[in-house]
């Protein structure tokens, strides 16, 4: 599990923790720009015209729920059952792709029915910044779980033994809904509570 | 030195297998819905007006405490990956912080 090194930790996964650690510090740079700008400049359409709080609130769920399929295929292959951690593998994928599936539809209602692009005012383009990044990284956690069910299913290089890949890529994905926890928080309640004087 | 470095490895081999249980990797789940939930239910109460900036404070930092304790293992993992982890939080709350300030955020 280990190898040996002078902290007697694997030097992959102390990598994985300073690049997340590294990581909070390019999505802090995105929402600070996003809290100072989105209301400056041109007002309208901004986040009460735009956002759908019942919808992200469905793919905040599905992303929640996508952590418990991943952490469970983590539990199953350590514990060599190849069969369940498959499934829970490809309900992970299937569960991160739908979120992109979410987003797309997201933006894409954004776009063509709202007309917000990242050029029409500042919430438009830090928006688009913030939650863009945020997919592109859900797209690669996609792709790299792909990669490991791929291997799983016709090349038969993952086992118990092997689980220290599956970790890191589990603490990537467990990462990219983290951010999203702050993301919905943030960007999505606190933009249209109604609540806040004027 | 080499049997320190080999009882650390065993140490951290432990922790690997110390784990939490599939059950409670649900329990956890379960608890993440539920605070979502309530996230949803707070955020149409309007009376609260600047109230529900803490309240929400609290219901995510929650959210993110029990993902990054539980489900990425903190809790049972080396206590370094914590350190490496929180020090780039802590810097990434600072950065946000310091940029409202400097836009006037908080005048």
């Amino acid at each position: 599990m280990s190898d040996e090194t002078t902290t007697g930790l694997n030097n992959r996964k102390i990598l994985m923790w300073v690049f997340l650690g590294s990581d909070c510090m390019f999505f802090a740079s995105l929402i600070g720009t996003y809290l100072i700008y989105k209301g400056m400049g041109v007002p309208h359409p901004g986040p009460s015209d735009v956002f759908d709080i019942p919808t992200t609130s469905v793919s905040t769920f599905v992303l929640l729920m996508s952590s418990m399929s991943m952490v469970f295929a983590y539990a199953y292959l350590v514990r060599s059952n190849i069969k369940a951690f498959r499934i829970w593998m490809i309900s992970t994928i299937i569960m991160g792709a739908t979120f992109l599936g979410f987003q797309i539809f997201e933006f894409s209602e954004f776009y063509f029915h709202d007309d917000l692009s990242p050029q029409t005012n500042l919430f438009g383009t830090t928006f688009y910044a913030l939650t863009g990044t945020h997919g592109i990284h859900v797209t690669v956690g996609v792709v790299w779980l792909g990669i490991i069910f791929y291997s799983s299913l016709f090349r038969n290089t993952v086992s118990s033994k092997t689980n220290l890949d599956l970790d890191l890529a589990a603490l990537y994905w467990h990462f990219v809904d983290i951010v999203w926890i702050v993301i919905f928080a943030v960007v999505y309640l606190f933009g249209t509570f109604k609540g806040f004087p004027s | 030195m080499v049997t320190n470095q080999k009882n650390e490895i065993n140490k951290s081999d432990i922790h690997e297998h110390n784990h939490p249980s599939v059950v409670t990797y649900f329990k956890v789940a379960i608890a993440l819905i539920l605070l979502t939930a309530l996230e949803v239910v707070v955020f149409y109460f309007d009376w609260l007006g600047y109230g529900i900036i803490p309240v929400m404070a609290v219901l995510s930092i929650g959210k993110f405490s029990i993902v990054i304790m539980y489900y990425m293992h903190l809790k049972f993992d080396s206590k370094l990956f914590t350190y490496l982890f929180m020090a780039g939080l802590i810097l990434a709350m600072v950065v946000i912080f310091w940029l409202m300030a400097l836009f006037g955020w908080f005048n």
